[in-house]
């Protein structure tokens, strides 16, 4: 069987009419770690909401494969079951929804989609207390409604813990460093590296190299006008981190020495 | 729990969207019905053959000449095609009437077996839960359980009739003191005609040993039902007293026009729940019940409480305010309720705080849900009297908007007469949040789990108000009362 969990060709989608990826293409395996950089409005996002399949993100060409099946005709929960998990960059509160009772019902709901007995809440217990400790989950935590009246930090957390409760194939972390303070980001890392194994797939966006330094990833690719500008290993991302993205605007791919350039030109896509 | 009862398995939700109304279905008992009309002479026919005192049957003829002169009620956000009074049969009871059973080994089997399709098997429920049921069938109470227990502790849990012929001076010194005969155009047709309810007294000083429940039900074709409830709560006493409906399937609209009294004296405190499942109509809007309820409790010594709680998922309109009266010093108030329509369903609900004594508190969380085609409106007044010193009141007021052609709508009424009251007013609307939905759904919960749970979430604050069993009902049936309003 083909070794690429995730196959992106030559996508294009466009959000209430703006066209916002523009041909994009991407390959990411089972075990690699991809980090997707790139400046504000390049579709980092929308690249992430079209995998997991938000409502309102129109699929105009192009293709997407996950593990050899045409992922566009899921619909979101099914991409779910399937093991494709986002960590949201704002998760969303659910007023009087207790925690436990949301990751539990999550949880259940794609075990029966698997054929695989749901769990009793003595059985979610034992299977979520390692995991709490990691991400430093507190009890109370746990009791308050979905994200209701939680810190930045808590939500992000939260996230991540979900992901180690769901056990996705391929995990897609939206901007998770953004609104984190130093500590609260190496948690949230070192909850993410415990994940990393030879089954899993990460995709990583973030505008920021700093997340890097801790999530340290296989690839990095660097979004520009709705398709890869370049890619590279992790040493891109401290390239970038140094130069800057206005580069990207001028044309300099190339002058990020050693940087693979993307298929397209980012010149001619820069002005989306 | 019986078979037939409705679980609270979000799994279900497949099942449900297939289903009609459950408890669409008649009884064929044969039903004795006074021709359709209403005049002096079927206010006497129906106090004579409930062998009714003269201070009665007179309090009725008074209280149908005020209807005469009053007009149904137009300022509520309702459409409501006009009702030919003089269409409708006034009275209908089970033939057996005349020597009707002592326990319930004598109750007709018809009668149990309708419980039974219904969710509601007497005998099992009030062994197993421990509560009382006094259940109405049409107008006339067939059968009454744990009265011997009752007795021990000196409360009386009858029907309305038998309070009328044992405990006539109870019912003479309380009854329309709450709710005066002519205090509505609906509360003044009850009081004509009226024909069965409930009755409760609790001595002073006495708990209520168990939760105190009725089971209404409408039955025959063109029938209106006109309950009447008086609860009573001396000095120092506590009752919680549970009520749910439901209706059998009807092409023709069906007038329902209760009238609930409360009386709460000092330290008292009454629970008084509502989980309502009367048929809404169906998709295109067509049958369904009107349900004209006057609900009122009046705190009248110092320190009571009255709670009201509701969960309105049917009928297809329902115009209601529970209200408190609040005469006694530092009496309390509060009402919680979620109010749902889909299809074509109207509802215009709310509640009135009437503040009169000093240091009285108040306290109103309401939770509209619209879906399909339904309206829905929250109106609610807070009055504080000259004479209520410190007065407080909290009211949050939350909308759910699910799909696009539904509407919600707020009429908040306050009127401060005295400037030592506290009054907020907290007012949200929402859309089913999309958010919410996609976040749910990219965690592998099915759209129908989703929002289940988003709708439960927003009803919680008054769910954890109601009574474990009744929270498990109101959760279920607004599963149901959602079906098929998603996608």
């Amino acid at each position: 069987m083909d070794k690429a969990m995730l196959k992106v060709r030559n996508l294009h989608a466009s959000v209430e009419g703006k066209q916002i990826l523009n041909g994009l293409d991407l390959e990411v395996n089972a075990g690699e770690v991809h980090a997707i950089m790139g400046p504000n409005g390049s579709g980092k996002s929308t690249l992430a909401s079209v995998i997991a399949g938000r409502e309102g993100y129109e699929v105009t060409d192009g293709q997407v494969l996950y593990r050899g099946r045409d992922l566009l005709e899921l619909e979101p929960e099914e991409r779910a079951c399937e093991g494709i998990f986002l960590a949201f960059q704002y998760p969303v509160e659910i007023p009087g929804v207790n925690n436990t009772y949301f990751l539990r019902a999550a949880l259940n709901a794609q075990r029966k989609y698997r054929g695989e007995p749901e769990l009793d809440s003595m059985q979610f217990l034992k299977l979520i207390r390692g995991k709490l400790e990691i991400l430093h989950i507190s009890d109370d935590l746990m009791h308050r409604a979905v994200n209701e009246g939680f810190s930045g930090g808590e939500k992000k957390r939260n996230e991540i813990f979900q992901m180690a409760v769901l056990e996705p194939a391929l995990a897609i972390l939206d901007e998770t460093d953004s609104g984190l303070d130093i500590d609260a980001l190496k948690l949230v890392a070192e909850g993410v590296n415990r994940q990393r194994s030879p089954d899993r797939a990460m995709i990583v966006v973030t505008h920021y190299q700093r997340l890097l330094e801790y999530i340290v990833p296989d690839r990095v690719h660097v979004l520009s006008g709705g398709r890869i500008a370049a890619s590279g290993d992790a040493d891109l991302a401290l390239k970038l981190e140094e130069e800057g993205y206005s580069w990207l605007a001028e044309g300099g791919i190339q002058a990020l020495e050693g940087a693979e350039t993307g298929s397209g030109g980012a010149g001619a896509a820069a002005g989306a | 729990m019986n078979s037939d009862q409705i679980t609270v398995d979000t799994s279900s939700v497949d099942r449900f969207v297939q289903q009609k109304y459950k408890h669409g279905f008649v009884t064929d008992i044969e039903s004795e019905t006074v021709p359709p009309g209403l005049n002096e002479e079927t206010v006497r026919w129906i106090s004579a053959r409930k062998g009714e005192p003269e201070w009665l049957t007179e309090w009725r003829l008074q209280a149908y000449r005020n209807w005469l002169t009053m007009q149904a009620p137009d300022w509520a956000h309702l459409k409501i095609e006009p009702i030919d009074f003089q269409a409708i049969s006034y009275f209908s009871a089970p033939k057996s009437d005349k020597d009707r059973p002592q326990s319930l080994d004598e109750v007709d089997p018809k009668l149990l077996e309708t419980y039974d399709k219904l969710g509601v098997p007497l005998h099992e429920r009030a062994r197993l839960a421990g509560v009382a049921v006094d259940a109405v069938f049409d107008s006339v109470s067939v059968g009454t359980t744990f009265r011997e227990e009752l007795k021990k502790a000196g409360v009386i849990f009858c029907s309305f009739s038998e309070a009328v012929r044992d405990y006539p001076e109870l019912v003479r010194q309380h009854l329309g003191t709450v709710v005066p005969p002519r205090d509505n155009f609906f509360a003044a047709l009850n009081s004509a005609v009226f024909s069965d309810g409930s009755f409760v007294y609790i001595p002073r000083g006495v708990r209520c040993p168990m939760e105190l429940s009725t089971y209404f039900r409408i039955n025959a074709a063109e029938t209106g039902q006109f309950e009447r409830t008086l609860i009573i709560a001396e000095d120092k006493s506590y009752v919680s007293y549970l009520e749910g409906c439901t209706a059998p399937m009807r092409d023709e609209n069906q007038l329902h026009a209760a009238v609930v009294e409360l009386v709460a004296l000092e330290d008292a405190e009454i629970k008084y729940s509502t989980v309502q499942n009367w048929y809404p109509g169906d998709e295109e809007g067509k049958g369904g019940i009107y349900n004209f309820v006057t609900k009122r409790g009046m705190c009248r010594g110092d320190r009571s409480k009255i709670s009201w709680t509701q969960v309105e998922t049917g009928s297809a309109i329902t115009w209601k305010y529970p209200s408190c009266v609040l005469r006694g010093e530092r009496s309390v108030g509060e009402f919680y309720s979620v109010a749902l329509t889909n299809n074509f369903q109207q509802a215009d609900t709310g509640t009135k705080m009437i503040h009169i004594g000093r240091d009285t508190r108040s306290k109103i969380i309401s939770k509209g849900i619209s879906a399909g085609r339904g309206q829905n409106a929250y109106r609610g007044l807070v009055r504080v009297a000259k004479t209520a010193k410190n007065a407080r009141n909290f009211t949050q007021c939350d909308s759910m908007l699910i799909g696009k052609r539904c509407g919600a709508h707020t009429f908040p009424y306050i009127e401060v007469g005295n400037p030592t009251a506290k009054v907020e007013h907290e007012a949200t609307t929402s859309r089913i949040g999309e958010d919410q939905l996609f976040y749910c759904l990219q965690r592998g919960i099915s759209e129908e789990d989703a929002v289940s749970m988003i709708v439960d979430g927003f009803c919680k604050q008054v769910f954890r108000e109601l009574p474990m069993e009744f929270a498990v009902e109101a959760k279920a049936l607004l599963e149901v009362s959602l079906e098929g309003a998603v996608g």
